[in-house]
C-alpha cells in the first residue's frame, strides 16, 4: 500500500533457506492483524503472559540468540541486566535505525511482518516490566512508518495494546519516533539522546542502557530483528531455537546478499551456513564466471576477508571472530577479482568521515586524513610510504574513541591495506621522483583494553 | 505527537516534528524553528542545533522530486557510481542542486537499504530498485514533467 517497490523476498524462496522470521513475508496482505492473526500471531504472546518474567529471560538466555544489530551480545542476558525492581519507569527500545551499508533485512520485517516486531516488544515488556516501548526508525524508511503506525492503530483496536490488554492488567504503549538522517544514530547510546530531541552524539558508558538508558531509566534496547525473534523462542522454546543453529548462536538470521552476485537478496538461514555456499549456491554464483576476490561477512564495519579465508568459513559469530573478522549485521558484500580495493577502501572512509560525530579527534579527524590520502592514491597521486602510514594512521584510532564508529572506520582500511598492499602499489604515482622514506611513522603504544569509554 | 513522550520529555518531539512539517513546508524556515521549540517547550537554539546536525533537515528548498542516488558499497559494485554522474549529466545539476524551475534536486547519498536491490535510488520516500541507466531516464523525464508519481510519503 505505501511501497513503491516490488516484493524484497524470493518466492519461492531458496530451497536452503529455513522459513521462520519470514513465514508470513509471503502471505496476502502479510502485514494486517487479520492475516497476522490467522497465521499464529500473539499467540506467543498471550503464552508469554502466562509465564513469569524470569521464565521468559531463561527461555530467551536458553535459546543463544545474539542480537542481530552487529555486535552479537547475547539477549538474554541483556535482558536480565535490566533492573526489574527499579522505582523508575523502564522502556523498551528497538533499533531500526538500519544504516550499516550493506544492510537491507529489517525492512523486510517491517513490511511484511510488523506485527511480529509489537509482539516481541510485548513479551520483552513483560520481562522486564515495561510501560512503553519506542520503535527509533531512521528518517529515509518513511513508507515504514506509515505501515508500523497502522499496525499499532490495529494492535490498540485488538487490544494488544494500550491499558489492561486481554483483561491481564498488563499496560503497554508503542510509538514509532522517526531519525532525520544520521548513521551514528544507530549506535545505541546516541540513538537514545537522539530520541530525547538532541543530537545523536553517543554517551560514555558505562552505564549502560539497561541500567540508564531512554530517559535516564532503564531500557531494554535491541535491532528490529531481535525483538522479532523473541516470539518464535517463547513459541518452540530456548532449547528448539538454540538448535537451529550453531553452538553459540542459536536461530536463523536475515541475511542480505550484496555486490557481485547472480541473485542478490534477502534471505533467511541458519547461523552456521557455510560462506561458499552461501555465494554459489543461494546467491547464485558470481557474474561472468568471475573470481572471488573479497568478502564482508557482515556490513561495512567488518574487516574484509580474502578468497582464501573465506574457505571453510561459516556465517557464525565465533567463526567470523576466529578469522579476525565479525558476523555483523547480516550485511554481506561479495566483490569480484575486477574489483578496485583502493576505490572500496576510499568509499567506506568517506562514508565514515561523513557519519562521524565529530567528539573525538581521533575518529573526526583519523577519518578526514584518511579519506584524503586514500583520494590521493585513488587518483594515481599516492606514494609509496603512504601505503603502510595509511595502515599506521588507522591503527592509532583503535580503541581511542567514544563510540564504535572509530574502530568501524579503521577496521575495514587496517584489512585492505594489509590484504591488497598489492593493489596500493600499482596504483603509485606514476610521474613523481622517488621520495625518501620518512623516519618511522610514530605509533602509540597499545590501545586502551576493549570496554573501556565505549 | 507530543503526548507519546513521558511528561516533560516534550523535547523528544523536534526531530519528528521538524522532518513531518519540512514535509509541509518544503524547508525548515525560521519560523518553523521557533514554532517548533514553543511547541516543544525548548530554546530555538536547541532545534537549531538539530537542525545543522540531521543531513535530511534542510533550511534551503529542495526540487519537487528529490532524487537520492546511492553510491555507497553495495550500489558502487553495481553501477551506482556511473548512475550518479549520468543523473548529473542528464540534468547539469550536481550535487544538493536544485533545477531552475524547482522540479529536480539531485543529491549523493549514504546506504539507503536497499543493499540487495542495488543499485538503488529514492525519490522522496519512494525507492527505485534495480536501477538501470533507462530507468533512470525515465525516473528525471518523469520527475521533470511533474508526473513521478509518489505513495510512500
Ligand atoms: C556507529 C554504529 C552504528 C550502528 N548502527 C546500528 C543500526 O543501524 N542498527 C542496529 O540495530 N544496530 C546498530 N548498531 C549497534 C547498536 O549500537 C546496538 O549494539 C544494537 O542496536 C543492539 O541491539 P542488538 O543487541 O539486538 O544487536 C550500531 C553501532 C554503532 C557503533
Ligand atoms: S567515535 Fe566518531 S562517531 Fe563515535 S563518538 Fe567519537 S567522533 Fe563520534
Ligand atoms: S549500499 Fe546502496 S543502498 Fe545500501
Amino acid at each position: 500500500m505505501f511501497a513503491s517497490h516490488p516484493p524484497l523476498f524470493s518466492n519461492p524462496p531458496h530451497p536452503r533457506e529455513v522459513i521462520m522470521l519470514s513465514k508470513r513475508f509471503r502471505l496476502p496482505n502479510s502485514a494486517s492483524i487479520d492475516t497476522f492473526l490467522a497465521h499464529g500471531g500473539y499467540r506467543s504472546f498471550r503464552k508469554a503472559l502466562e509465564m513469569t518474567a524470569d521464565e521468559i529471560i531463561a527461555e530467551v538466555k536458553t535459546s543463544n540468540l545474539r542480537g542481530r544489530g552487529g555486535a552479537g551480545f547475547p539477549t538474554g542476558l541483556k535482558m536480565g541486566f535490566v533492573p526489574r525492581n527499579s522505582p523508575k519507569p523502564k522502556y523498551i527500545v528497538v533499533n531500526a535505525d538500519e544504516s550499516e551499508p550493506g544492510t537491507c533485512k529489517d525492512r523486510l520485517l517491517m513490511e511484511y511482518d510488523p506485527h511480529s516486531l509489537l509482539e516481541g516488544m510485548l513479551i520483552a515488556a513483560r520481562a522486564i516490566d515495561a510501560k512503553k516501548g519506542y520503535i527509533y526508525i531512521r528518517g529515509e524508511y518513511r513508507y515504514l512508518i506509515h505501515i508500523l503506525d497502522r499496525a499499532i492503530e490495529e494492535a490498540y483496536r485488538h487490544g494488544y495494546l494500550g491499558r489492561n490488554i486481554l483483561g491481564t492488567g498488563m499496560d503497554f504503549d508503542a510509538y514509532t519516533h522517526s531519525g532525520a538522517g544520521a548513521y551514528e544514530c544507530g549506535e545505541e547510546s546516541a540513538l537514545l539522546e537522539s530520541l530525547e530531541g538532541k543530537r545523536g552524539v553517543p554517551r560514555i558508558k558505562p552505564p549502560f542502557p539497561a541500567q540508564v538508558g531512554a530517559f535516564q531509566c532503564p531500557t531494554m534496547l535491541s535491532n528490529v530483528e531481535t525483538f522479532c525473534s523473541i516470539p518464535y523462542i517463547v513459541e518452540m522454546g530456548g532449547k528448539a531455537y538454540a538448535d537451529l543453529g550453531v553452538e553459540k548462536a542459536g536461530g536463523t538470521k536475515l541475511t542480505c546478499l550484496t555486490g557481485h552476485l547472480n541473485k542478490p537478496g534477502v534471505y533467511e538461514l541458519p547461523l552456521g551456513f557455510p560462506v561458499d555456499q552461501l555465494i554459489h549456491d543461494v546467491g547464485g554464483g558470481i557474474p561472468g564466471g568471475r573470481k572471488l576476490k573479497a568478502f564482508i561477512p557482515g556490513g561495512s564495519s567488518c574487516p574484509v576477508l580474502t578468497a582464501k579465508e573465506c574457505e571453510g568459513l561459516t556465517m557464525d559469530y565465533d567463526a567470523m571472530a576466529k578469522r579476525g573478522t565479525m558476523l555483523g549485521s547480516g550485511g554481506v558484500v561479495v566483490m569480484d577479482e575486477s574489483t578496485d580495493m583502493v576505490k572500496v577502501a576510499l568509499r567506506i572512509m568517506r562514508f565514515y568521515q561523513h557519519e562521524s560525530c565529530g567528539w573525538c579527534i581521533p575518529c573526526r579527524e583519523g577519518t578526514t586524513w584518511l579519506r584524503k590520502m586514500l583520494q590521493r592514491f585513488d587518483e594515481g597521486l599516492g606514494r609509496r610510504h603512504e601505503i603502510a602510514m595509511i595502515g599506521e594512521l588507522a591503527k592509532n584510532m583503535l580503541g581511542r574513541t567514544f563510540c564504535a564508529l572509530g574502530d568501524a572506520a579503521a577496521l575495514p582500511t587496517i584489512s585492505i591495506v594489509e590484504k591488497f598492499y598489492d593493489e596500493f602499489e600499482r596504483k603509485l604515482n606514476a610521474v613523481s621522483a622517488p621520495v625518501p622514506a620518512p623516519g618511522p611513522f610514530p605509533v602509540l603504544n597499545d590501545p586502551p583494553p576493549l570496554g573501556v569509554g565505549r | 505527537m507530543l503526548a507519546s513522550y513521558p511528561p516533560g520529555r516534550q523535547r523528544s518531539a523536534v526531530v519528528p516534528m521538524l522532518i513531518f512539517a519540512q514535509d509541509e513546508v518544503g524547508s525548515i524556515t525560521p519560523e518553523l524553528v521557533q514554532e517548533v521549540a514553543k511547541r516543544c517547550g525548548v530554546q530555538p537554539v536547541q532545534v537549531e542545533e538539530c537542525v545543522t546536525y540531521y543531513s535530511m533537515l534542510r533550511k534551503k528548498p529542495l526540487g519537487k522530486y528529490h532524487v537520492q542516488i546511492c553510491t555507497n558499497i553495495s550500489c558502487l559494485l553495481n553501477g551506482g557510481e556511473e548512475l550518479w554522474k549520468r543523473a548529473c549529466e542528464q540534468t547539469g545539476l550536481g550535487h544538493k542542486q536544485v533545477s531552475a524551475d524547482g522540479m529536480v534536486s539531485l543529491e549523493e547519498v549514504e546506504c539507503i537499504g536497499a543493499c540487495s536491490w542495488a543499485p538503488a535510488l529514492q525519490v522522496n520516500y519512494d525507492f527505485e530498485h534495480l536501477v538501470t541507466p533507462e530507468r533512470l531516464d525515465e525516473i528525471l523525464a518523469a520527475c521533470r514533467k511533474g508526473d513521478y508519481v509518489e505513495k510512500a510519503k
